[in-house]
């Protein structure tokens, strides 16, 4: 008897022993602590990737590597003839995650999704206002007026009733604050007196499961054994908090992590040449663009605009500003979003071309101003300095401009205010939907607002709203490159460039991809041992 | 004895009142609307932008708004942080010990090496060894910490591959928090060689802090041990006889540490400094690299408390070391 026992527990031993070598752990160095383990309450990619990315699921998922829209929690979805009436038939068989303080009795069903909605839709919910609830990114896309119902017609049919026909509704639904939550553990830390454990211990669907947090540390998951898509490659990811770009890279470069965001632009040299490493890239999902306030003189005219934009030398900004991690932008829209219109042609670089329309416009002498922001933004990495590379281009062809600067809250306030005469902005994608770049930067709605340029043109207006409400993706690809041609000649902005995102990740790890909508995602990635 | 602590106890609370002064200031020196910077390009609804001015208290008069925050200051209170809503305060608490674990190893550092590198060159006065340490410890002074601590990281953990690049373990441990100092809770796991692995993560980010404060005791060390050499009675012992390795290790140290200790005390907020650089590179989780966070994402609750904090932190440990001054040399504690 008791050598069995003995046998049994150095049995269990080794086996423990075994697993625990070949426990494959993904090491990422993250840039930063997460805000929270809500993705609902925040706005930045940080938080997204410590927690919508890898532990929630949505009803819709964006493809891993895309911006198409796939089947999530639900299976099948029927959009109504008037666009108001989404009905959604959820996957059966998913189980939530458990930890020490919770052990799922039920399987994912309609009440989750309901909870995870109607806690940031309803005022009254009792969850609403638990750990200081705001929902910013819920009401920034206009969810909460969007938003009429929602109706539970049995456990597995949930119907979303909308206010008006909203096409980008499904690539809103499979975005970070769209993360459906166990409404079963709610309901029993509610009842246990602690509601906030549910924000602070993250409980979803997802491919990996929370296991814990040091702040300012590292997090720590666990593979969810019955992921509803298989069980990830990996067994264990570890964040490990490195907000220093060259640490991070030191760090790679020792082995001590596998991926890394947000490499230094100094250290892309070295990496393309270090045998551990792959630098990956791809172009981002942003914009950065110069406006013009149109409805101040002379830029109300659409020849003035033209001939600035003929005036501008984007390949000596690329160089300068972006050193080379950029393309040029032609539409308001980088390449990456679908109903991109590759038919449209940039601006030349015309100098002569430039000075003849100004004339024709009978514009001489002008003197005006660019605002450039005062900080740092991923789709313009010196704003500074691609002002003063436009100064000289403008100064080339008689326009004589001033540089100014705020202090970027008071940037924004004068900005929105109309004050300006020309201004640096760009914009990064939300959603991977046309609709979050034309409509929210271009749209008569938007001013004022994110309209910077208050360029309200009718027929390009008309045409987002009838995408807005058009049904089939075909017929909105045709109505968003119709738009941009309009765009393209009303010229409203100087579309200067679309950076270029570089991920470097060690030759050990298999089959990553870059996420077109910034985050790190890691259910799909292998080691290879 | 008592009146003098008094009197030096007396003294922190103007300097206490400057700090909280300086602190609520911050959040108004800056131009622009501190909601609408936090915000960027995305913008904020209006609801939201009043909840937070509320929530900050940006709605109500200035004078009203300092008294309030003083009053809640002193109860312990430093408001929730806008971005992770918990209460400052406790943030700090948890952050705390981190730092401390570094700042005492940096200071051990500092004068296990700063003390006897200054006797040394006090001793060898004019020789070559006596100018290298000179030169060591101004060239140490002058060295950028965020330059300095990435160079090491460079050579000694990149070429050399002899310490980690950076954190308090390895990543593939999971020690639980018990007391915060990595060093103990480390030796209460079970994790196999986790003790070491934290030694071993501790030694660089240590170096880098303690290396300002280590020139500055190597230079005090050695002004203070050369006047007291002149002294007479180095000379009397001398006289006497006594080896000259005793004279400098008994008779002369002694009475030279005294301006170092102080040296060492003031160090205190030097220490603190370099900590917030230091634990950024090294995504050490503490204090310092915590308040470099929060001012990234302009969280002011945060950014206020942190500095608050740590103010206090200086001018209480700087109190301390005052009452150890005059402890040690009684001479400080009766002059008026």
């Amino acid at each position: 008897m008791r050598k069995i026992v003995i046998g049994a527990a150095s049995a269990v031993i080794l086996a423990m022993a075994a697993s625990g070598a070949q426990a494959k752990t993904l090491v990422y160095c993250s840039e930063g602590s997460p805000e929270g383990f809500n993705p609902a309450f925040y706005t930045t990619g940080t938080t997204f990737d410590a927690t919508s990315k890898n532990i929630f699921d949505k009803l819709v998922l964006f493809k891993r590597g895309t911006t198409e829209i796939e089947p999530g929690l639900a299976e099948s979805w029927e959009v109504s003839p008037d666009g108001k009436t989404y009905t959604f038939h959820l996957r059966k068989g998913v189980t939530f995650h458990d930890s020490d303080i919770f052990k799922p009795t039920r399987q994912f069903n309609a009440d989750d999704v309901i909870w995870s909605f109607e806690r940031q839709l309803k005022k009254d919910h009792p969850y609403h206002a638990v750990s200081g609830g705001t929902y910013d990114y819920f009401e920034g896309m206009s969810m909460n007026t969007l938003l009429e119902k929602i109706e539970k017609v049995d456990d597995y049919t949930v119907v979303f009733h909308l206010s008006r026909p909203e096409a980008p509704m499904l690539a809103n639904l499979a975005m970070d604050f769209a993360s459906i939550f166990s409404a079963e553990y709610a309901d029993k830390m509610m009842k246990a007196g602690t509601p906030e454990v549910v924000d602070q211990k993250p409980i979803g669907t997802g491919p990996f499961m929370f296991r814990g947090y040091q702040k300012d540390a590292q997090i720590r998951y666990e593979a969810n054994p019955t992921y509803w898509q298989g069980k990830a490659a990996i067994d264990r990811l570890v964040f490990v908090i490195t907000p220093d770009a060259s640490v991070r890279y030191a760090k790679l470069k020792a082995g001590e992590c596998h991926v890394m965001p947000y490499p230094n632009p100094a250290d892309l040299e070295a990496m393309k040449t270090d045998k551990a490493v792959n630098l990956m890239h791809q172009e981002g999902l942003n914009v950065g663009y110069l406006a013009y306030n149109v409805e101040k003189k002379p830029f109300d005219d659409v020849r003035v605009r033209k001939a600035l934009n003929l005036a501008i030398d984007k390949k000596a900004i690329i160089d300068a500003v972006y050193q080379g991690a950029g393309t040029a932008a032609t539409n308001p829209i980088p390449p990456t979003i679908w109903s991109y219109n590759k038919a449209v042609k940039d601006d030349a670089f015309d100098p002569a071309a430039a000075k003849k329309l100004l004339a024709e416009a009978g514009v001489k002498d002008l003197k005006t101003t660019i605002w450039a922001m005062p900080v740092q933004r991923p789709y313009n990495p010196n704003a500074r300095r691609m002002a003063e590379i436009l100064q000289a281009n403008w100064k080339a062809v008689g326009v004589d401009a001033e540089i100014t600067s705020y202090e970027w809250g008071e940037y924004l306030k004068r900005a929105k205010a109309g004050e300006h005469e020309t201004a640096l902005f760009g914009w990064t994608g939300d959603n991977g939907d046309p609709d979050n770049f034309l409509a929210v930067l271009l749209g008569c709605d938007a001013i004022p607002g994110n309209n910077y340029a208050r360029w309200c043109d009718k027929s390009f207006e008309n045409l987002i709203q009838k995408a807005k409400i058009a049904t089939s993706q075909e017929e909105r690809v045709k109505l968003y490159e119709e738009a941009q041609v309009i765009f393209k000649e009303q010229a409203p902005w100087a579309t200067i460039a679309h950076s270029v995102v570089y991920e470097p990740i060690r030759k050990e790890v298999i089959d990553y991809k870059i996420d077109p909508l910034g985050g790190h995602i890691f259910y799909g990635v292998d080691l290879k041992k | 004895m008592i009146s003098f602590i008094l009197r030096r106890v007396v003294l922190i609370i103007p300097a206490f009142i400057g700090v909280t002064l300086l602190a609520f200031a911050l959040i108004h020196l800056i131009p622009g609307d501190p909601i609408l910077v936090m915000a960027g390009e995305r913008g904020v609804s209006p609801a939201r932008h009043a909840m937070l001015m509320t929530q900050l208290g940006l709605d109500r008069p200035l004078w009203e708004q300092y008294l309030t925050y003083l009053g809640k200051a002193l109860q312990g209170d430093l408001g929730n942080s806008i971005v992770t809503r918990q209460p400052v305060i406790e943030e700090f608490k948890t952050l705390f010990p981190a730092t401390i674990e570094l700042g005492v190893f940096a200071m051990v550092f500092a004068v296990l090496i700063g003390i006897p590198a200054g006797m040394l060159a006090a001793v060898k006065r004019g020789t070559s060894l006596d100018h290298g340490v000179m030169v060591v410890s101004l060239t140490g002074y002058s060295m950028p910490i965020f330059w300095w601590g990435l160079l090491l990281i460079m050579l000694v953990s990149g070429i050399l591959g002899w310490t980690p690049v950076s954190g308090r373990i390895d990543s593939i441990m999971w020690i639980d928090t018990v007391t915060g100092f990595m060093l103990i809770d480390s030796l209460l796991s079970d994790e196999p060689g986790a003790f070491l692995s934290a030694v071993h993560h501790l030694i660089l980010p240590a170096i880098v802090v303690g290396t300002i404060p280590l020139a500055v005791i190597a230079r005090m060390t050695r002004s203070a041990m050369l006047e007291v050499l002149r002294e007479d009675y180095v000379r009397t012992a001398r006289a006497k006889g006594v080896s000259p390795g005793r004279v400098v290790m008994v008779h002369a140290l002694r009475n030279a540490l005294i301006p170092v200790i102080t040296v060492i005390g003031l160090q205190t907020g030097v220490l603190l400094a370099g900590a917030i650089l230091t634990e950024t590179i090294f995504a050490w989780p503490g204090v310092g690299k915590w308040l470099v966070d929060s001012i990234n994402r302009r969280d002011y609750p945060a950014v206020q408390g942190g500095i608050l904090l740590i103010s206090t932190v200086v001018i209480l440990v700087n109190l301390l070391v005052d009452v150890l001054y005059g402890v040690i040399n009684p001479r400080i504690r009766h002059r008026r």
